[in-house]
């Protein structure tokens, strides 16, 4: 991508179902390698030290704040992001929680918290109140006193 | 005349819950923000930044930059056009374009830790980061002040030595004093002389950050013709374009600028900063130009809300009526001038009939970045001094605080402040609703062992604001509308316009399609801000609406040859008045348009004067650990007449989110800064904002006591939530402790500190 730009690597990988091959320059986090080389602009970027979790991915059914991974780093591992998240079957249950909890208002957050209340759902489906905001501590919202945001995550619980 | 509007009740769309219009792209990752604009041959932007406070530029050399491969052009200071000093309402605040350029890049002189002296466009952002660290820049370190009082004294290190200050109407030079102004009202010394019962007290107050999470940003092309395009999140399309205009000293017309989506504002995306900047990259590189600001750099240079020191003193009778009020408060203003001390003088003592009053605000330069509109700007400070000290007058006399603020409440007729006198205000309806309110009824429970609860509530006041807005329709033939709205929507507020529209029209929220235009597509809108938006440009769409029924009755009467005042519309029907039993729905007409005369459009604006005051009470249960002074909320009710609530949902998000901002501001947040003007504490895991951990749900109370000046009720809501919480909270806490703190942030440390 740069001129100046040292060792590229050879990336292997599979986002969001697609396989991907890709040459990351080593320096390049997974964040921009989503949002710069594979475009997919909706993973946002909020403070770059991982402390917003806006770009919050999901890397081999962990999640990570996709600031603090390198590109590199995610040679033969599965990534999802947002934009993996609505199936042509229509959005999953989090995202229609979401809209009919009015669980966004500026939106900027919400990939990152639906990506992250998703990696809880996924392995715990029926999570108590305190369990969902202790999960959800890593992510910053400004706009909602996360109020409906936890019901939303509630809702969509079994 | 300024129409007024009878109370309605019988709604179809106002007062429900409609899935937003936004919402389906904004939980897919659709949805294209500042930051993910991207336009072919793109290069970024990045800029230089001044380590030191205070400093003169003795020298700047970009040569061994410029050499970096990739890097197309570099500004500094000697770039940027020299704006004259003209002051211009953006709505929350003045801009003035001489120091709005001057804060964007530094000229002779950096006036606060992280002042660009230099931005530079190259291929990528590492390279131009690259490029950004081999820019030489030598500094002359002059002594910096970072509190109004250091700033006052005599002696005291100017900060800027050509800005002339404005001391009760009398020009001031050679001082950090920005302005001083005054509001008297009555006989202040006599009244207080002869109070049962008074109080003064001092309180303090940090700089504070909005917080939002999307960093600022700008895209722009500066064309061949000389028309700059930028592409960024703003809270105002056309105030950007106003400040852009008046920065780069271009007509506005050759400035279009296109909001993208907005993550959160709260007032700090008012101001410009990368835009001017990227057009300058822009024009020297011939290549789109965009720049995303770092967190650090957000903290550092752009918000924060005034510090303030704030003296009151507030005398009753002995029957427990106000009978007096003083206030001093000192703003920090950062390095440029406009401290918000206007609106605190509004703000101050609005939620209670005081006869006598006065207020002296300074507005004070400091090496600390230019404050910015935050959410009520200058009224939760004073909420913080006003109510805390009603409290205090409160426990020494022996009354009830609620009781007292009901005896007290402002009403119709009350004389603010600054003088104005209010129209109809919901005060007493909200304290009314407080006291029947779950919450205030409900028992505070036991502590855990080594904790202790206290309860504590507050009012809060924002006066809310008019102002400019515009927005254009059209029909579609299957029977939908297109509305194209000028405020950019950071919150759910391009549906409450939607919901106006379909009223009137009598169809569903989702048959109306907003969008939110850029300064090419709608008219002049006034910024998302002041808690204007739904007020404003709501009242903008339903004049536009009434305009469109009024162009299909002429289309009505051309399919029933007959004259256009014999047709009526109710609740979506044309009818004819001579024959009742002629009628055609909206969407069976919007069909027929076509051979009907075309098209049917129309278009609204509004220019309002006033709009509606905004009062609030809110409701905190703390819990302390003793032993660590850590803090938890374990119950808060944040009550506010609404006017009319558009879409509750949202309305309720208001009060919610207002709240944990005031929630933080009290008990965490803070710019900690040290001597040097240096913050240590710029990042978010230092600045530490509430997070799902710290807050319990929010309950909401909405009072309705409809605004008479909106044809549907409507009063302004964002800024009023986030003004009780620190006084509420800071009442909480003397309830626990029986210690009371007087200023912010009251976190662990300062709670052992008054344990002991």
């Amino acid at each position: 991508m740069t001129t100046n730009s040292p060792s590229k690597v050879h990336v292997t990988t599979t986002i969001n179902g697609q396989k991907h091959e890709l040459l990351v320059p080593g320096y390049m986090s997974l964040l921009d390698t989503l949002r710069e080389l594979i475009g997919l602009t909706g993973t946002k970027e909020g403070c770059l030290d991982g402390n917003c979790g806006a770009c919050t991915v999901n890397v081999n059914g962990r999640i990570v704040d996709s600031c603090l991974v390198l590109g590199a780093e995610i040679n033969g591992k599965e990534v999802n992001t947002i934009e993996g998240m609505a199936t042509s079957e229509g959005l999953h249950p989090l995202q229609q929680a979401f809209l009919e909890e009015a669980a966004l208002q500026c939106g900027i957050c919400t990939p990152g918290f639906l990506v992250a209340a998703k990696g809880l759902l996924d392995n715990e489906p029926s999570p108590s109140e305190g369990r969902i905001r202790h999960w959800l501590a890593g992510n910053l919202c400004r706009c909602t006193g996360y109020d409906k945001i936890v019901r939303a995550v509630q809702k969509a619980s079994s | 005349m300024v129409q007024t509007f009878e109370p309605k009740t019988d709604y179809k769309v106002v007062g429900t819950r409609p899935i937003r219009h936004d919402g389906y792209d904004k939980v897919t990752g659709r949805a294209i923000y500042g930051g993910d604009m991207k336009l072919p041959g793109l290069i970024w932007g990045v800029c230089v930044r001044s380590p030191h406070a205070h400093a003169k530029i003795k020298s700047i050399d970009t040569s061994a930059a410029e050499a970096v491969e990739g890097v197309f052009a570099i500004i500094t200071g000697a770039d940027m056009p020299k704006a004259p000093s003209k002051l211009v309402d953006l709505g929350e605040g003045n801009i003035n374009f001489k120091w709005a350029s001057n804060k964007l890049m530094a000229d002779d002189k950096v006036l606060y830790r992280g002042h660009p002296v230099a931005a530079i466009a190259a291929v990528d952002r590492y390279t131009a980061e690259e490029a950004a660290r081999k820019v030489v820049v030598e500094y002359e370190v002059l002594p910096s002040v970072t509190n109004v009082v250091d700033a006052l004294k005599s002696g005291a290190p100017v900060i800027l030595p050509d800005m002339v200050g404005d001391d009760l109407g009398e020009d001031v030079t050679n001082t950090n004093m920005a302005a001083h102004v005054r509001h008297e009202f009555g006989d202040v010394k006599g009244a207080m002389s002869t109070a049962a019962h008074t109080v003064e007290r001092e309180y303090n107050m940090q700089m504070v950050h909005q917080g939002y999470i999307e960093p600022q940003n700008a895209t722009a092309t500066w064309d061949e013709e000389d028309r700059i395009k930028i592409w960024t999140s703003t809270q105002g399309a056309f105030p950007a374009r106003t400040q852009i205009a008046g920065i780069l000293q271009v007509d506005v017309s050759r400035v279009k600028v296109t909001p993208l989506e907005i993550g959160g504002g709260f007032g700090g995306k008012i101001p410009v900063y990368f835009e001017p900047l990227a057009a300058l990259l822009s024009k020297k590189s011939r290549r789109p130009v965009k720049m995303v600001m770092e967190r650090t750099a957000v903290f550092e240079t752009t918000g924060p809300t005034p510090g303030a020191r704030m003296i009151i003193k507030l005398g009753a009778d002995a029957k427990g009526k106000l009978t007096a009020a003083t206030a001093d408060i000192w703003f920090e203003a950062g390095a440029n001038p406009g401290a918000f001390i206007g609106p605190a003088a509004m703000c101050i003592y609005a939620p209670y009939e005081i006869p006598n009053t006065r207020i002296d605000g300074w507005d004070v330069l400091v090496n600390k970045p230019k404050v910015a509109p935050y959410r009520a700007p200058g009224s939760p400070q004073v909420a913080f001094a006003m109510e805390s000290a009603v409290n205090e007058l409160c426990e020494n006399a022996g009354w009830d605080p609620l009781q007292f603020r009901i005896d007290n409440a402002s009403k119709e007729g009350t004389r603010r402040g600054d003088g104005v006198l209010f129209s109809k205000i919901g005060m007493q309806e909200v304290l009314e609703a407080t006291k029947n309110s779950a919450h205030w009824n409900a028992p505070l429970g036991d502590a855990p062992a080594g904790k202790v609860r206290g309860r504590g509530l507050a009012n809060g006041y924002w006066f809310n604001i008019g102002l400019k807005s515009s927005a254009n329709l059209s029909v579609n033939s299957d029977g939908t509308v297109q509305l194209t709205e000028g405020s950019t929507d950071i919150g759910g507020s391009r549906t409450s316009m939607a919901m106006h529209v379909a009223e009137v029209l009598g169809i569903g929220a989702h048959d109306v399609r907003p969008t939110v235009g850029d300064t090419e597509s709608v008219g002049y809108t006034d910024v998302t801000g002041g808690s204007r938006t739904t007020y404003a440009t709501g009242y903008a769409c339903w004049i536009a609406a009434n305009n469109l029924v009024d162009v299909l009755k002429e289309r009505v009467a051309i399919l029933w040859d007959i004259n256009k005042d014999d047709v009526d519309f109710n609740d979506g029907v044309f009818s004819s008045k001579a024959e009742a039993e002629k009628t055609i729905g909206f969407k069976e007409l919007a069909g027929k348009l076509e051979d009907l005369g075309g098209p049917a459009n129309s278009t609204g604006s509004v220019d309002l004067e006033s709009a509606g005051d905004g009062f609030g009470t809110h409701i905190a249960d703390i819990e302390i650990d003793l032993a660590t002074g850590k803090s938890d909320i374990i119950r808060y009710t944040a009550v506010q007449d609404v006017g009319t609530a558009i879409h509750p949902a949202y309305v309720e998000g208001q009060l919610q989110g207002g709240s944990a901002q005031g929630i933080g501001w009290a008990l965490n947040e803070e710019y900690f800064m040290k001597d040097d003007g240096s913050m240590a504490n710029s990042s978010f895991l230092d600045y530490r904002m509430p997070t799902t951990l710290d807050l319990p749900f929010i309950e909401t109370v909405l009072v309705e006591v409809p605004n008479p000046l909106h044809p549907y009720g409507v009063r302004g809501v964002g800024e009023t939530p986030i003004c009780p919480p620190i006084p509420a909270i800071a009442n909480a806490i003397n309830d626990a402790l029986g210690k009371r703190l007087y200023n912010t942030p009251m976190n662990a440390g300062s709670i052992l500190e008054a344990l002991k």
